[in-house]
């Protein structure tokens, strides 16, 4: 490989663009006789529709047509949910585009305007005349579990989406009864709202001569979106092309397939002009999925010189009214079987209940269950060291795994690749300065003031995965992905793929990967992607396995290429192909180096195709499907400091620290970006964001100007340091880091502020972690003793 | 977030934007837009028309003039927060106005529009009603000029008339040695106050405390002043005893009824923390008496 490009921090070729505001994203789209559509939502969480009068509408200025859930029954069906839970008494509600007859939570859609102009199509949505009958909603998950709770699908009892498990190790009863030592905790893992810097928008554009369809389209997930259009409104998957243009954020709300998208859809179909849909900020807040909204009775068991002996957990999670595509393998899948964390533990248990309620759908969000699981692991880890007055960093050593570099098996079934956790641990006390922030604390406190240490130990699972795997989780796709490296007779490169970045800076490092395999300059290489008609198939960008799983389907390709290329080389220097040797993008026969073929050489000789060797074809080009063997598990240590003004009850960050380790980095400044970007999102959730439905289900987090999302004056300086363990199966040894930040810092930001309060006697504050919060906590055990 | 359908009018004058506003009852003022457009977008206001009087020169000014410091409504509040006549006669106004949203709204925003819109949680109002501001207002009754008791009458109410509109305010120059300051809980996302406080204290030769007031917005439907506080304050030496005994008695100047609550921060909480944000802006006040 080449030291000067993978591995180098080059900038990001994807920000010029962005900085300066030319990037083309869905809204910048116009097309010839263009119509726009604005979507009639309820405003109440849970009414039954008695009538709807869309006439005045239909005659008012520019509107070309109204259409409500009888207009499109028959013609769409409901969204899917594509993640079929097995085992699990799974229930799927059908989430109708168009609200049928009962609208589930305030954003559901009711009706759907199309006009000249977006003004005229918002206007014309005051005149719809809507006639509801209230019904009781229910927002909390654990309260609509509850008997007596208002039900929101008839033929689901209970409100239960699904009831799944995971049981693993030994006997989780006997390890409770034996125990020295129990910690128990409830968690509240508030809602989230993403905030992408875009909102969601589609153009579709159909023709009905051909019956073809073009959809551009705010998506992390172009192919599935393909796949699950083509089912939904009946389109062949061969005649719908669907484009990702450029795509600002996402953070899990654009994997799903939306309602809106189906609709316009079948707006554009109906009409046979293009049209498009783009929602208003505060359409974002109110229908674009949430995050999070799990409710954990959690405890740990141990003995009394703190090793752990058992986890236990219950957690009811919050689905919203809809299951949303990926939504039921969030709060199991990717969240009950790390429950292990970075420790050997040697029996676990937990019951995860899924539970519909009046509020917008839950889905994956940046980490998306991992955080949840991390917490729960973290926290009480830390309730452990509190009781048995052990440092927090010792009782994690005395649990760690130990280090391993090729498979390690926990209780819940997954085999970890790699890790050194207490490696990883140990360099952070020692960036830190670990024992002089002890003392400093101790010095503080006896100044009055009150000053936290946190600490996060986490491992992860992303790279998702084999398709084997993803077939027995019931996810109703595959996990590959696939790339395709083309060499023009120049020796410049385009590279297609099949995922789908949308912020991350792949079109940077997967220049640098190709680079770094076939000794081309990384300005030579274009990344192509986001269009299904141009790339190939691939299932997306989450659960940070673009690099994990598209890298690797690339370097493959790339290596596919080098083979191809030694064999034209050899023929072209009458050399054996056993001969001759590759270097840093030439190829030449052993010992004679300074007789050599470039792979530009060999790439214009292979296009032109004069000289090729016997049976070979031409052109230079490889394609590359590739289906991972497992799973990767980034991990890492994170610290936080914090001081309590215990006058106010406010919080201030005084310092974070980190230690992650993703493998071999292939852009060291993009892993820095992530690795920023992520601890800010999960110290969001510490301390800052939570959206906020009062009992009649009306969201009163629905703006910015309520619903708070990190600010940098809030933030200190990042310290950013990593190991490198590589995975053992992946072809460069990588491992994702998109969400890593996220799962690792609401523990360590929530630990610091409860380490804080320890002499005031707090050991438990909701978040986010408010001042008011944090203020009647403080009264409340000061009232307590 | 698309506005309703307006019409649109831009005024050269003050006397044109009057008698745009005479011709159009139902118009609303446009200055910088950071308080009108939102409600537009939300669909909360649906004017008929907008005057836009964003581009009246004359109206745009710092100066002082015979023991007042006159500033036209159109001034931003970058402007007033980078004012040097401001930030060494009125600190706390240009402290509170470099504290408001962020530089682009401070960019376009303007003490007028702000005070017009005379949203509770805004910070103008507290820092102008702490030091004796006069509103001058012309228009449909009259040129007047309206003390801040008098101009703010509630929540999102002013003394601004049918007609009217707000050229100007005016605040008084002190000669003898005074500092003052304001102090701010910011709502994390909206940067709006959960509570402002906002201190200007007067000291005579020896360095005692002849005059204080001291006022209280965010919490409340509109400034309130914390006499007690101010009546504590007189006649000592402003030390951090005295203004921590003199702080304590903030509650007296909130009527529980009258205090403002939302999700983020309840009633109750904020009246039981205005004190720290009053010792904070009575600190930094008195620090500055020199």
């Amino acid at each position: 490989m080449s030291a000067s490009t993978f591995g180098s921090g080059i900038r990001r070729r994807e920000d010029p663009r962005l900085i300066t505001g030319t990037a083309t994203y869905t809204d910048d789209i116009v097309l010839p006789g263009m119509l726009h559509a604005a979507m009639l939502r309820s405003p109440f969480a849970h009414a039954r529709i008695t009538s709807i009068d869309t006439s005045a509408a239909a005659e008012a200025p520019g509107v070309v047509a109204v259409y409500t859930g009888a207009d499109t029954e028959g013609e769409i069906g409901p969204a899917p949910c594509a993640w079929l839970l097995p085992d699990s008494g799974l229930s799927i509600a059908d989430y109708h585009c168009i609200a049928k007859d009962t609208a589930r939570y305030v954003g559901d859609i009711v009706a759907v305007v199309v006009a000249e102009s977006p003004h005229q199509a918002y206007d014309a949505l005051d005149l719809i005349d809507v006639d509801y009958d209230m019904l009781d909603a229910i927002v909390e998950p654990k309260e609509s579990a509850a008997e007596g709770a208002p039900q929101l699908h008839a033929e689901i009892e209970g409100n239960q989406a699904f009831h799944w498990t995971v049981t693993g190790g030994g006997d989780i009863g006997e390890a409770f009864e034996s125990a020295a030592v129990v910690v128990k905790e409830t968690i509240v893992q508030q809602r989230l709202i993403p905030n992408a810097m875009e909102p969601r928008a589609a153009l579709a554009s159909y023709t009905q001569a051909t019956g073809e369809l073009t959809l551009w389209n705010t998506t992390q997930n172009p192919h599935i979106v393909r796949f699950l259009m083509s089912l939904v409104v009946g389109i062949p998957e061969d005649r719908l092309r669907v484009i990702a243009p450029e795509v600002g954020g996402g953070f899990g709300s654009k994997i799903a397939v939306y309602p809106a998208d189906f609709i316009t859809v079948f707006c554009s179909k109906k009409l046979g002009v293009p049209v498009k849909w783009v929602e208003t900020r505060s359409e974002n807040y109110q229908a674009t999925t949430h995050g999070r909204d799990h409710v954990q009775e959690i405890e740990l068991a141990a003995t009394s010189d703190g090793k752990i002996v058992g986890l236990r957990a219950t957690v009811w999670a919050g689905m919203g009214a809809y299951l949303s595509t990926a939504a039921p393998g969030i709060p199991t899948i990717l969240h009950g079987l790390m429950l292990s964390g970075v420790y050997d533990i040697p029996a676990i248990h937990e019951d995860v209940y899924g539970l519909y309620t009046n509020t917008t759908p839950v889905e994956a969000y940046r980490g998306a269950g991992r955080p949840e699981a991390t917490f729960m692991v973290e926290r009480l880890v830390d309730l452990l060291a509190a009781k048995l007055d052990i440092d927090p960093a010792e009782v994690r050593r005395r649990n760690f795994i130990p280090k391993f570099d090729n498979g390690h098996d926990v209780v819940t079934g997954l085999t970890y690749d790699s890790g050194d956790y207490d490696g990883a641990l140990t360099k952070l006390l020692d960036k830190a300065g670990y024992d002089q922030l002890r003392e400093e604390q101790v010095e503080a406190r006896k100044q009055g003031r009150y000053i936290g240490l946190g600490l996060s130990t986490y491992v992860e699972i992303c790279g998702l995965g084999p398709s084997q795997v993803a077939g027995a989780i019931g996810f109703q796709g595959g996990l590959w992905e696939s790339a395709i490296v083309r060499f023009h007779p120049s020796g410049k490169v385009n590279v297609m793929i099949g995922a789908s970045p949308h912020g991350q800076g792949e079109e940077t490092t997967f220049a640098q990967i190709i680079a770094g395999e076939l000794g081309v300059s990384p300005d030579d290489v274009k990344v192509i992607h986001g269009d299904t008609d141009n790339t190939p198939m691939g299932w997306g960008t989450y659960g940070s396995r673009t690099t994990a799983v598209g890298g690797a389907a690339l370097a493959l390709a790339a290596r596919k290429i080098r083979d191809k290329a030694k064999v034209i080389a050899a023929h072209l220097l009458e050399a054996a192909v056993e001969d001759m040797e590759y270097e840093d993008g030439k190829f030449f026969v052993k010992g004679s180096p300074d007789s050599s073929k470039t792979i530009q050489d060999i790439a214009l000789m292979a296009n032109v195709a004069w000289n090729m060797p016997e049976g070979v074809e031409a052109g230079l080009e490889a394609t590359t499907f590739y289906d991972p063997p497992n799973f990767v598990f980034p991990y890492g240590a994170h610290l936080a400091r914090v001081e309590v003004d215990a006058e106010t009850g406010s919080v201030t960050l005084q310092r974070y620290v980190a230690v992650d380790d993703c493998g071999p980095q292939i852009n060291p400044v993009i892993v820095e970006g992530q690795v920023h970007g992520g601890i800010v999102q999960g110290i969001g959730q510490a301390l800052w964001e939570e959206g906020v439905y009062d009992e009649d289900g009306q969201l009163l987090t629905g703006t910015m100007l309520d619903y708070a999302i990190p600010r940098a004056d809030g933030l200190p300086d990042i310290e950013v340091h990593s190991t490198v363990t590589p995975s053992p199966h992946h072809p460069l040894g990588v491992k994702g880091i998109g969400e890593a930040g996220t799962i690792a810092s609401t523990a360590a930001v929530y630990n610091a502020v409860i380490d804080a309060l320890q002499p005031l006697g707090v050991s438990s504050v909701r978040m986010p972690l408010t001042p008011e919060r944090v203020w009647r906590s403080i009264q409340a055990a000061q009232e307590d003793n | 977030m698309f506005a309703p359908q307006f019409d649109y009018y831009r005024a050269g004058s003050v006397a044109e934007a009057a008698a745009l506003l005479a011709e159009h009852p139902e118009a609303k003022l446009l200055a910088g837009g950071h308080s009108l457009i939102p409600l537009l977008k939300l669909r909360l206001a649906a004017p008929s028309a907008l005057v836009d009087i964003g581009r009246i020169d004359s109206l745009r000014s710092i100066r002082e003039e015979s023991g007042t410091i006159e500033i036209g409504a159109l001034t931003t509040h970058s402007e007033l927060a980078s004012s040097e006549l401001l930030r060494s006669r009125a600190t706390a106004l240009a402290e509170a106005a470099g504290m408001i949203g962020d530089p682009a709204v401070r960019n376009r925003g303007t003490i007028g529009g702000n005070v017009a819109h005379a949203d509770p949680a805004s910070d103008l109002p507290a820092v102008l009603a702490c030091l004796g501001a006069e509103f001058r207002v012309t228009g449909g009754n009259g040129d007047r000029s309206v003390g801040a008791s008098d101009f703010f009458e509630g929540l999102m109410s002013t003394a601004i008339g049918e007609g009217d509109i707000l050229t100007s305010i005016g605040i008084p120059t002190v000669d003898s040695a005074c500092g003052s300051a304001y102090a701010k809980f910011a709502h994390p996302a909206s940067r709006y106050a959960v509570i402002g406080a906002a201190a200007a204290l007067v000291v005579d030769e020896d360095g005692s405390c002849t005059c204080a007031s001291v006022t209280l917005g965010g919490l409340v439907p509109a400034p309130v002043r914390a006499t007690a506080v101010e009546e504590a304050l007189v006649g000592t030496r402003l030390d951090a005893a005295a203004i921590a005994s003199a702080s304590g008695l903030t509650g007296d100047a909130l009527d529980a009824d009258d205090v403002l609550g939302d999700v983020y921060a309840s009633a109750e909480y904020r009246r039981s923390v205005a004190q720290v944000w009053v010792q904070r802006a009575l600190s930094s006040a008195a620090a500055r008496c020199g």
